[in-house]
């Protein structure tokens, strides 16, 4: 078949197998929910069959692996793609199995919750493989509607529905001016496709400057409202502290992952070309970030408000890598993308099971916690110390890839704003660590645990955590892979 | 050393972590077996520190014992050596990890006191000894900081959680400084990486690459800073006389013992033999806040009333000298301050081993409390007496043959400051002779009465500290061998 240019088109929907994989999956889960009382099904079947939909996707993924193709000129397969994947799917599974009693407890429609989630990590799959700027748009807005609901489905707690509220206005608002952006961009390229854009940009015409510049600073400000970037990280703490906790560490991992892998295919891509209009605006918008994500966290009470604030400076450090894109600065964002989303996961799950025990979420009832659970605790502050750059753990070896990968680059100075902030955060990580470490616990001081389920997640990703920190070259590795498909491939 | 010997460095950074891992497995309510984990574990790091150091060829290459592991290449910016697992000393460092060896035997045995966590404080001191001794041998970059971090990190939690008096202060000001000064070398590394552009973090290539002159005077000053921070360098001295007041003995003993000269030896490692022709810049520079934290430290200690706070004064005012030597930029100038850095790490931790032996029983350090304490505790004034001596130079101790050197080195190249340098000996005699006279001697208060003698593993650690500042002061030769070669290396500096 070919399109109406005449081009050729290729479609093989073996290709897509795994975002088709959980789109039925989601649909399964769904009916299997409704019907749960006929089928004499456990309440626990719903996640186990969402789980092994992951899996199978996960499965499906690897035929990809090392492969150049197309879908229909819409979606790219390559090692970028695939990274992705795994990174999506990976996240999706330790964030059920790590947080499914939870769900259990605090979250409304279940059966519905499940379906959002495959359907959110399908979008974001779409996000990372998209060709056309039409099919990206379309897997943003998938990504975002699903989470736009899921924020809003927490139990009994109104400030969940004010979170959803809240998301979905400013989000509204940052889809218009993305969409905005995405048609001065045709209007100058006059083309949705990647490839015809970046040869359109290519030829630079001074007259269509003006509209250019206008096209990307709203594409720029609507992705920032996505990676929840300063100044259009409003939505961002209020979403983190509203949503159920499992959707809060879904926001802090795939929606921001997704986010830059469109960053990272639109501006390593069709918008390079138009370097010198972007940069600046790049640079600035992570130095507002590092500054000001890192400053308003010193001043946060409750954990899941002060973890937002500090993923919002953590997208900082990722905006840097943005701002010197080159096949090394990518590969080195993956690496620390994966370190981040390994660490986050972590400290999530542990925060999960935390408020699983104890219904808290203010830092002040992490008291002594030392005492009562060490475990948990010492997976608590090993995710602090590694979000901090701390070494022996993952975010030390990610940072360092990165900082040097930026650095050469060209942008010191910005690398030097990043340290300072780093430097900040440990502050204010360390007020954590100083209520479960140095203050004797209050009332309750019986030892306890967490569920199995609980152990083996939080286990995993610290000893994750540990083994990047130590021998992070696999990861690198990969992580080059997928940049030299983005550039070279 | 042959380049097998290297295996013997690697054991040096492993020992400590392995025993950190192992002691997760040991029960909480096994304490003799912590001890005696950790006993063995301490005794193995002095013998092979005693190896390391006197296997050391004085006229062999600069580094030995070099061993190296790939950990990545030909990724991203790296070339084919990219980062390495990469271990080597040279006579400065061997004579710091001989140190290191022998701070951490008695710190070992005054922390078996410990009643709260035992196992928890062993895990977290070995970190930061791992962390020390591998910033002492290790010769690529990112490994360096890694352990250099590595050693900073377990401070905030060995002293929050253990600590005495504004504990929580201390803490939070120590490691929000260390971690500040390191914003200065992280940054010096990537700078040095791209400017360089060989794609490797491995230090003795990036010693012998071409840098430019520019390059070296605007980022040498960020290693001074950064590591002159951890080396309690004025003016960024200000967490060591909290910090030190703050934390628990063995903290103390290791931090102002060994910790405090990983600073220093950053500045010669990652500053003068990496950056030679900035260091020859701004070497005055280093002479100014060198005397100035000599004679400010022993000023302040003038004034101070605890112990540890007075201790903490006067190793600011130590480590002055440290600084004081490098910026004469002469050969002997530069012996003194490697020998002063061994000999203010064992007489300041034979100090906090016996300020923390009393502590423990009187639960106070308030010198105008105390009088008489000479006929109370005859054992421990003794060492504390002997400690004092060490401190302020008295011939036959460690002390007088490091600031000697020192003194020589700066009337050479600046004689004024010489004088300064002496007067600030003499300040230190004025301090340290007030304490002895107003808490040894005179009329024993009746209000110690209680207070018994240190321990006898208290006694045994003093007894090898005094001995090795006794060794030190009567036969420096050992040292002085090994250090001069590395120095007469770096290019530039004057004999």
């Amino acid at each position: 078949m070919s399109d109406i240019l005449g081009n050729p088109l290729n479609l093989n929907l073996g290709l897509l197998l795994p975002e088709l994989i959980l789109a039925g999956v989601a649909v399964l889960v769904v009916f299997i929910d409704m019907f749960q009382a006929e089928l004499k099904a456990s309440a626990r079947v719903v996640p186990v069959v969402t789980v092994l939909g992951l899996l199978a996707a996960g499965v499906a993924s690897v035929g990809a692996i090392d492969r150049v193709d197309d879908f229909a000129r819409l979606v790219t397969i390559d090692n970028f793609t695939t990274f992705f994947r795994f990174l999506f799917i990976a996240v999706a599974v330790f964030v059920i199995v790590g947080s499914h009693e939870y769900i259990e407890r605090y979250v409304n429609h279940v059966g519905e919750f499940y379906a959002l989630l495959l359907l959110s990590t399908a979008g974001a799959m779409f996000m990372a493989s998209a060709r056309d700027l039409l099919v990206a748009y379309l897997a943003i807005e998938v990504l975002s509607f699903s989470l736009y609901i899921a924020v809003s489905l927490g139990k009994n707690d109104p400030r969940s529905g004010e979170a959803g509220l809240k998301y979905v206005l400013l989000g509204g608002v940052a889809s218009a001016m993305l969409l905005y952006g995405l048609s001065l961009l045709y209007g100058v390229a006059g083309s949705t496709q990647y490839s015809e854009i970046a040869t359109a940009l290519a030829q630079h015409h001074e007259g269509l400057r003006m509209p250019l510049v206008l096209g990307l600073a709203l594409i720029v400000g609507g992705l920032a409202f996505k990676v929840s970037a300063v100044p259009f990280h409003m939505w961002a703490p209020d979403a983190y502290e509203g949503a159920p906790m499992p959707v809060t560490a879904y926001l802090s991992a795939t929606s921001k992952a997704a986010t830059l892998a469109l960053f990272l295919r639109w501006f390593g891509g069709p918008l390079l070309p138009a370097i010198g209009e972007w940069q600046w605006m790049m640079a600035a918008i992570a130095t507002l970030t590092m500054v000001f994500g890192n400053l308003v966290a010193l001043q946060q009470h409750n954990i899941k408000r002060l973890l937002a604030y500090s993923s919002i400076a953590q997208g900082g450090f990722m905006l840097m890598a943005i701002a010197t894109i080159s096949d090394v600065a990518t590969s080195a964002l993956l690496v620390h993308l994966g370190g981040y989303v390994i660490t986050n996961l972590a400290l999530f799950t542990a925060v999960i099971h935390f408020y699983n025990r104890t219904g808290k979420e203010e830092i002040t009832d992490f008291r002594g916690l030392s005492r009562t659970n060490p475990y948990l605790a010492l997976v608590i502050t090993a995710g602090l110390f590694s979000l901090a750059g701390m070494p022996l753990l993952a975010g030390f070896f990610t940072k360092f890839i990165l900082f040097q990968a930026v650095v050469s680059g060209g942008l010191l100075w910005l690398v030097i704003v990043a340290v300072v902030g780093s430097t900040v955060s440990l502050f204010y990580y360390l007020q954590v660590i100083r209520q479960m470490y140095i203050y004797e616990p209050e009332g309750d001081t019986t030892k306890w645990s967490i569920s199995p389920t609980g152990y083996l997640t939080t286990f995993v990703l610290f000893a994750l955590m540990v083994i990047v920190g130590i021998y992070g070259t696999p990861l690198y590795v990969v992580a080059d892979r997928a940049a030299f498909a983005l550039f070279k491939g | 050393m042959t380049s097998a010997d290297g295996y013997v460095l690697i054991a040096l950074c492993l020992i400590p972590l392995g025993t950190s891992l192992a002691l997760f497995l040991v029960p909480t309510t096994q304490r003799s077996a912590v001890q005696a984990l950790t006993g063995i574990a301490s005794l193995v790091m002095l013998a092979f520190s005693l190896y390391v150091f006197f296997k050391y060829q004085f006229n062999g290459e600069q580094f030995q014992g070099v061993l190296a592991w790939t950990w990545m290449q030909h990724v991203g910016l790296l070339g084919e050596k990219g980062i390495q697992f990469k271990v080597g000393v040279d006579g400065i460092g061997a004579s710091l990890v001989l140190l290191t060896g022998i701070v951490i035997v008695p710190a070992t045995w005054v922390t078996w006191k410990i009643q709260d966590r035992m196992k928890e404080y062993f895990i977290l001191l070995y970190l930061v000894t791992a962390g020390v001794y591998g910033a002492f041998v290790i010769l690529d970059l990112f490994f360096w900081f890694l352990f250099y971090e590595m050693a900073l990190m377990p401070m905030y939690l060995l002293i929050g959680v253990w600590g005495s008096t504004r504990k929580e202060y201390g803490a939070m000001k120590l490691m929000m400084m260390l971690l500040a000064g390191s914003i200065f070398i992280f940054t010096v590394i990537f700078a040095l990486f791209a400017h360089v552009g060989l794609g490797t973090f491995d230090m003795v290539a990036l010693m012998g690459a071409e840098k430019d002159v520019t390059f070296q005077r605007i980022f040498f000053p960020l290693i001074v800073v950064g590591c002159g921070t951890l080396g309690a360098m004025f003016p960024f001295h200000s967490w060591s006389p909290d910090g030190h007041a703050a934390a628990p003995t063995s903290v103390s003993m290791l931090h102002a013992g060994v910790l405090m000269k990983v600073g220093a030896f950053g500045v010669i490692r990652l500053g003068y033999q990496m950056m030679p022709e900035g260091g020859a810049y701004w070497s005055p520079a280093l002479i100014v806040l060198g005397i100035t934290a000599g004679l400010y430290g022993a000023i302040s200690a003038l004034r101070q009333t605890d112990m540890k706070l007075l201790m903490g004064f006067s190793s600011v005012s130590h480590m002055g000298y440290v600084f004081l030597g490098l910026g004469t930029f002469n050969a002997i100038g530069w012996s003194g301050a490697v020998l002063q850095m061994t000999a203010h790490g064992l007489m300041t931790a034979l100090f906090f081993l016996l300020i923390g032996g009393m502590y423990d029983q009187s639960h106070n350090r308030d010198i105008p409390n105390f009088s008489g304490m000479a006929k109370q505790m005859p054992v421990w004034s003794i060492f504390f007496i002997f400690a004092a001596m060490a401190s302020l130079g008295l011939p036959g101790l460690s002390g007088f043959i490091a600031e000697l050197h020192i003194f020589i080195g700066t009337f050479r190249a600046y004689p004024i400051i010489g004088g300064l340098a002496v007067l600030t000996a003499a300040i230190t005699t004025t301090y340290l002779i007030r304490v002895l006279a107003q808490a040894f001697f005179g009329e024993m208060n009746p209000r110690w009465a209680h207070l018994n003698e240190i321990t006898w593993t208290e006694r045994a650690g003093a007894a090898f500290l005094a001995i090795a500042i006794l060794v030190l002061g009567l036969w420096p030769t050992p040292w002085i061998e090994r250090i001069a070669p590395s120095i007469i290396n770096i290019p530039g500096i004057t004999l």
